[in-house]
């Protein structure tokens, strides 16, 4: 069974809410959808305070190349736009909305048939995707439209669609793959379209056997596209792992996946792109697992973007007593919330809720040099210098080392023994290097 | 037996006296002309290297002042201005009167005045939990406590109060060599004028919320209302972002706004306690100073 060479770990998988289909969340009271949802620079709010918005209407605009658009989740009217707390504990601006019915724009086509002709060209597609605020779903939220545009003298050879889903817990994806599959696979067919490329991979770890027969059955009416079961380690997930993976490629230091002629999407970024061009269906819900072992109902819900997380956690049955920590994301490399009305955003896969005795960190020993933290890196780096030097302060030599390439999946602290904060200090590493190389470029 | 000794003691004198005449010319050609002045300055110098003035080391502070002759754009903020009239002499020159600086701690966000929303578990450095997220007040220009200013202070000046969670800066200790100020990610630490009798007014906040969010997480924030603008006479007090900055310049410590301020955000250190306000109930800012 294939899977990539370099480091990695295996954690308790935990995957509580595989067998629970998808819910639709009911319409939340209000909703808070920050501006800037995607990476690269801030969207601009087009609509003002008191205006009346329909769902799918556009209330944010991405003006440079990397960003994207924000659409209305819901019909209501905006009460103001201020600042929230969101995921990440800062304050972010974003546009509050009052639900008022559901009342959707006209150009949506909300009917359930599966539209399976592909008509839009490579152009229209592009633009529709950029148009309708089309981000990563894995976590990254890159825009989906730059990734498709293949800079010259690159020629895209593969299309990776990816259903690892290698976080312990998450099963969003899985049950996208098991519930969506047609309407994925035709969003393949469309990026496939967009991309000029004939071949295309979905890989998935072998922890999801139902998934990977379903899609090949469907595989059978779709041309060029195969599925990949893959050896569950974590973190396959990750672009450049899925690459080694799949095709056995390696994507340079510093590189893109397009420089070894692979393209990466999500399986939801694909079902994304199948409404977006199929249905005309801006991005405004997304599939989020709510779990964790105290929690009473573990489940998969289809959420509009801006709902606070307070709601679902309700509808999974409540926060229970014990609760230690609330993570937005997976447990390797989710964030914990500071704040329960922190929206739900394009980003967000996961809720998980972890009970006190499991969320404590282990008491910080000095390190032993036992090695494992560089056995364990996928990208084959060594945390325990790049640690040292973040916390020394010592970007320049940490640069040398190589710390812009660092996924940030966890695996290091993960593996440590002495239970060193690996990834915090890389983490800072990261964000002050590549400070100091944008001001390197400025000069 | 006498001829090895003689013979030895000739050979090795003409080997000394051959390669002293090279040393000697080799020297004369590879000399280094330096200024003896140099070395009298930097014997004047503290000597602690500490980069305070801007250069690399107390030498190199030296060398640039004895290049430059200038004294108006250097200054030993550790050695003050008793170490800077010795060095003016010595170039002579007529020394610049600098007025001594302080460190300073704007933030009162103690654990009673900002109580603890979250828990921050992460690496225990600020520069990383300012990166992470807004602090466990959940103010986002609020001390974090972690003390990286501590450990960037070569003076021993700095520690962390325990129940306060905040840092304090010693009196005496304090060179104002300004390396807490890069040290800290939020920018709270200012360096001010230490003032006559070590008396200092200054807004111990540096948040650039609005008002009312502001004052959620701390009750002594500055909430930019504007009032010490009104109040103060001598147009020291200015208003950005929400937030008032008291110019240490233009300060004449008449004390003026300190009482007008309505969330005790504006702290006067040292001064005599104040005669006519003697019933008025205790503020809720404790001073940050207490050595």
């Amino acid at each position: 069974m294939k899977t990539f060479t370099l480091g990695g770990v295996h954690p308790e998988e935990n995957k509580l809410s595989a067998d629970k289909a998808i819910e639709v969340l009911p319409l939340p009271e209000k909703v808070y959808v920050p501006v800037s949802q995607s990476l690269g620079a801030p969207s601009k709010v087009v609509v003002e305070k008191g205006a009346t918005v329909k769902t799918g209407q556009l209330i944010a605009k991405g003006e440079s190349f990397i960003s994207a658009n924000v659409h209305s989740p819901v019909s209501g009217k905006v009460v103001k736009i201020d600042d929230v707390i969101d995921s990440s504990g800062y304050k972010r601006q974003a546009v509050f909305i009052d639900v008022v019915g559901d009342e959707w724009e006209e150009s949506i086509d909300r009917s359930p048939e599966i539209i399976s002709e592909i008509t839009a060209e490579r152009d229209t597609i592009i633009k529709k995707i950029n148009e309708l605020g089309v981000v990563g779903l894995g976590g990254a939220t890159f825009p989906s439209h730059v990734k498709l545009m293949v800079p010259d003298g690159k020629k895209a050879e593969y299309l990776l669609i990816n259903g690892v889903e290698c976080e312990p817990y998450l099963t969003a994806d899985h049950r996208l793959m098991l519930e969506k599959g047609e309407e994925m696979m035709i969003g393949i067919s469309i990026l496939k379209k967009a991309l000029g490329v004939s071949k295309a991979f979905i890989g998935i770890e072998n922890n999801k056997p139902d998934a990977i027969e379903h899609l090949r059955k469907l595989c059978t009416r779709y041309q060029g596209i195969d599925v990949i079961p893959l050896k569950v380690k974590y973190p396959q997930g990750g672009e450049k792992q899925l690459i080694k993976a799949v095709v056995n490629r390696e994507v340079p230091s510093g590189k893109l996946p397009i420089e070894v002629g692979c393209v990466v999407n999500n399986v939801g970024t694909a079902l994304a792109v199948y409404e977006a061009i199929q249905k005309n269906k801006p991005l405004i819900e997304r599939i989020v697992t709510v779990t964790g072992k105290s929690v009473t109902k573990p489940s998969n819900f289809m959420v509009r973007i801006g709902t606070p997380v307070s709601l679902l956690i309700e509808s999974a049955g409540g926060l229970p007593e014990n609760t230690g920590k609330v993570i937005s994301g997976g447990p390797m490399m989710g964030k914990a919330l500071t704040s329960l009305e922190a929206p739900v955003v394009k980003g967000t896969s996961g809720i998980l809720i972890m009970p006190v005795e499991e969320s404590k960190r282990t008491q910080v020993l000095n390190c032993i040099r036992c090695g494992r933290c560089i056995t364990a890196c996928p990208m084959g780096l060594e945390p325990v210098l790049l640690a040292q030097l973040s916390e020394n302060l010592m970007f320049e030599r940490a640069e040398a080392e190589r710390i812009m390439d660092c996924i940030e999946c966890g695996s290091c602290h993960y593996t440590c023994p002495a239970g060193r904060p690996l990834l915090d200090y890389l983490r800072l590493g990261k964000n002050k290097t590549g400070l100091l190389i944008r001001n390197r470029g400025k000069k | 037996m006498n001829e090895t000794i003689v013979f030895a003691v000739i050979s090795l004198s003409a080997i000394g006296g051959t390669s002293a005449v090279i040393l000697y010319f080799v020297a004369q050609k590879f000399k280094v002309i330096e200024d003896p002045r140099i070395d009298i300055v930097n014997e004047k110098l503290p000597g602690a290297n500490c980069g305070g003035c801007g250069l690399a080391g107390c030498r190199a502070f030296a060398e640039e002042l004895v290049k430059t002759g200038d004294l108006s754009k250097l200054n030993c903020p550790v050695g003050g201005s008793d170490v800077m009239k010795e060095i003016a002499a010595v170039l002579g020159l007529e020394p610049e009167e600098k007025d001594p600086m302080i460190a300073v701690l704007r933030c009162s966000g103690s654990r009673v005045n900002a109580p603890q929303k979250v828990v921050y578990e992460g690496a225990s450095s600020c520069a990383f939990a300012h990166v992470l997220s807004s602090g466990e007040s959940g103010c986002p220009n609020g001390c974090l406590g972690l003390g990286d200013c501590v450990v960037s202070c070569k003076f021993d000046a700095i520690y962390i109060d325990d129940t306060t969670g905040l840092p304090v800066i010693s009196d005496e200790n304090c060179v104002a060599c300004g390396a807490c100020v890069t040290a800290c990610p939020r920018s709270i630490i200012e360096l001010r004028k230490k003032g006559k009798k070590d008396r200092r007014i200054f807004v111990s906040c540096v948040n650039t919320e609005k008002g009312g969010p502001a004052k959620k997480n701390c009750q002594v924030a500055c909430i930019g209302c504007g009032k010490c603008v009104k109040e103060c006479p001598h147009d020291a007090i200015t208003l950005q972002n929400n937030l008032a900055y008291i110019d240490y310049d233009k300060c004449k410590l008449c004390r003026k706004c300190e009482p007008v301020c309505p969330t005790s955000a504006i702290l006067e250190l040292n001064f005599p306690p104040r005669k006519e306000k003697a019933g008025e109930t205790e503020k809720v800012a404790e001073p940050v100073k207490e050595v």
